[in-house]
């Protein structure tokens, strides 16, 4: 613990701290999710740590089931987009030629459309549920972690013990999961931190634009959405999840920085 | 021919083959999922009749190629369709918003460009030092936050507490050009901080990875003094990424129109577009997209074609 600096310290703390709340989220909320216990925008009071919302419900409850939505679809959203991109990233550079040439082209292709664009596109469709939203999200920004990982992987296929596997005849699975996957790892981690950012930012902007988690459902994004009204009449009920959802992307870039720092500056990139 | 006439040549080609194929894509996007568009877009509890209806007004009882090359054909011409939801024609109903949108990134872009080209130098200027260190500390941050916070913080404090200009930028024909400024001045503000900090950041590490060449530490040991160094020396050498970057943060301007625009209640693209999607009206939304995905590439496209331009090595080949 003593070698880690204190902006990352900082960064773990309130990480851990919103990781926390959002797990136990039942046993802390002081009231239900979707409960009306009080006047419209109340202001905070000490049953009401922060004050109610724009239909009366505990604000403080909302936000802790809010941050555990938001938290739990950029998780699987960034979790799917590794799975995927990684994959498809390595499977690119250990085979190469024109399957590399065509998903690469592909991943081009989708990134030459702006990311929000394109969702919003897919979700004019869709029916706007939580799996399609971590999909659709997933599937996106998959794109990203596909160019890392193909970029790692392809300094890494050409060392010498991969060539030794190759030789040993081993099958393009065995080199992926067992040569490449292992020496990839650290970099590919220190990106998730990142990319984990982006996907809360993504969530929260469809659900605020009223595309992403649809009510009676909180999230950080739609409780910015239901309480924008409150602030013409300077009520500053809608700047609070607007302020986790920075403070929660400060922090995890806090820890992502870290990360980035010790694994680069390691020869090697093994930490 | 002239080789950098053949290469921008080139790069318009590519650009207008990743448009097409763009276009290809927004078009697959909006018919990928498993199910029916016209069950969708009209719910679980639509009539048979009122199915069969829609399905004949979106042309959905033809080949999915033949439609989209009609679809292709038709916005070619300046023919968007019209509007499920109202009838009206797209076309008519985007020009006016797209006009709005692009005033309002004009501004943006206008403030923000010169600022954050400043600001880089002086970043480089004063190197590790506590402006520097400040510019990446604020960079950090700006990444993290999401711009409707930056929108409504602005708009709390600024617009209903100080009360100097209006919280809704609402604009029509009527206002004179001032008038429009003064409606506009928090999203461009907004709009700003946005892209400053990427446009700030990506300037220092152009102008940092020029610093680090021979004829620079050259013109330090003339004892010239630090400012001109940069200003004689690197800033010409470091046109072409930062033209680059400038570039790029126009077409990621591009696309934070769409969430200040909803934010500021502004009459333009952006909120057109995120209106329909939850209307689900495909047409609208396909051409939105359509544009939007134009104005991205071709500034994409632009920014490697300016610097191509701005490389003395490519300008006179030996």
């Amino acid at each position: 613990m003593k070698n880690i600096p204190i902006s990352a310290q900082i960064g773990l703390f309130f990480t851990g701290i919103y990781f926390f709340m959002a797990i136990f989220a039942p046993l802390i909320a002081p009231y239900g999710v979707g409960e009306i216990v009080g006047d419209v925008w109340e202001p905070a009071s000490s049953s009401y740590l922060l004050g109610t919302d724009n239909i009366g419900r505990d604000l403080l409850s909302r936000m802790i089931y809010g941050g555990r939505t938001t938290i739990f679809i950029a998780t699987a959203g960034t979790l799917l987009s590794f799975v995927i991109g990684s994959i498809l990233g390595f499977f690119a550079a250990v085979v190469g030629g024109w399957a590399d040439q065509l998903l690469s082209r592909f991943v081009d292709l989708i990134m030459s459309i702006p990311t929000l664009i394109f969702a919003l596109v897919v979700l004019s469709v869709m029916p706007v549920t939580i799996p399609i939203l971590i999909v659709v999200m997933g599937l996106l920004d998959s794109t990203r972690v596909y160019r890392l990982a193909r970029a790692v992987a392809v300094d890494i296929s050409v060392m010498e013990y991969v060539e030794a596997a190759r030789l040993r005849g081993e099958k393009t699975g065995w080199i992926i999961f067992r040569e490449i996957l292992p020496n990839a790892l650290s970099p590919l981690i220190a990106e998730m931190g990142l990319r984990f950012i982006f996907m809360v930012l993504f969530v929260s902007t469809l659900s605020f634009l009223g595309l992403g988690v649809q009510p009676p459902e909180a999230d950080w994004g739609g409780i910015v959405k239901e309480n924008k009204e409150g602030i013409v009449y300077g009520i500053p009920a809608a700047l609070i999840p607007a302020f986790a959802i920075a403070t929660l992307a400060i922090s995890v870039n806090l820890v992502a920085d870290w990360v980035l720092n010790r694994t680069t500056s390691l020869k090697g990139g093994r930490g | 021919m002239h080789p950098v006439i053949a290469l921008v040549a080139q790069r318009f080609v590519l650009g207008l083959l990743l448009l097409f194929a763009a276009s290809a894509l927004i078009f697959a996007g909006t018919m990928i999922l498993p199910g029916d568009v016209a069950q969708s877009i009209l719910g679980q509890s639509a009539t048979p009749e009122a199915l069969e209806n829609m399905r004949r007004e979106l042309g959905l009882n033809e080949p999915a190629l033949q439609r989209y090359f009609s679809w292709l054909f038709n916005a070619l011409q300046g023919d968007l369709g019209t509007a499920l939801t109202n009838g009206r024609d797209i076309a008519e109903s985007i020009s006016k918003r797209l006009g709005n949108t692009l005033f309002l990134a004009f501004w943006a872009a206008l403030i923000s460009v010169p600022l954050a080209i400043f600001l880089g130098l002086l970043a480089v200027r004063y190197k590790d030092r506590w402006p520097d260190k400040l510019i990446s500390a604020v960079t950090l941050a700006s990444i993290s936050i999401p711009e409707f916070l930056i929108g409504y913080v602005l708009m709390f404090f600024i617009s209903v507490r100080l009360g100097w200009f209006p919280s809704v930028a609402m604009v029509n024909d009527s206002m004179s050009i001032l008038e429009r400024l003064n409606a506009i001045a928090l999203p461009v503000t907004v709009l700003t901080l946005v892209v400053l900090a990427h446009m700030m950041r990506m300037t220092r590490a152009a102008i940092l990875n020029v610093m680090q060449s021979a004829y620079i530490e050259t013109a330090e040991l003339k004892g010239l003094s630090s400012f001109k160094v940069i200003y004689r020396h690197a800033f010409p050498n470091a046109i072409a990424p930062i033209v680059n970057v400038v570039m790029l943060n126009l077409a990621y301007l591009v696309v934070g129109v769409v969430v200040i625009e909803v934010v500021f209640v502004y009459p333009g693209m952006g909120q057109y577009l995120v209106d329909h999607v939850s209307k689900r009206d495909v047409p609208v939304v396909q051409a939105c997209g359509l544009i939007f995905a134009a104005v991205y590439i071709g500034l994409n496209m632009l920014a490697d074609i300016i610097s191509i331009l701005a490389n003395p090595r490519l300008r006179h080949p030996k």
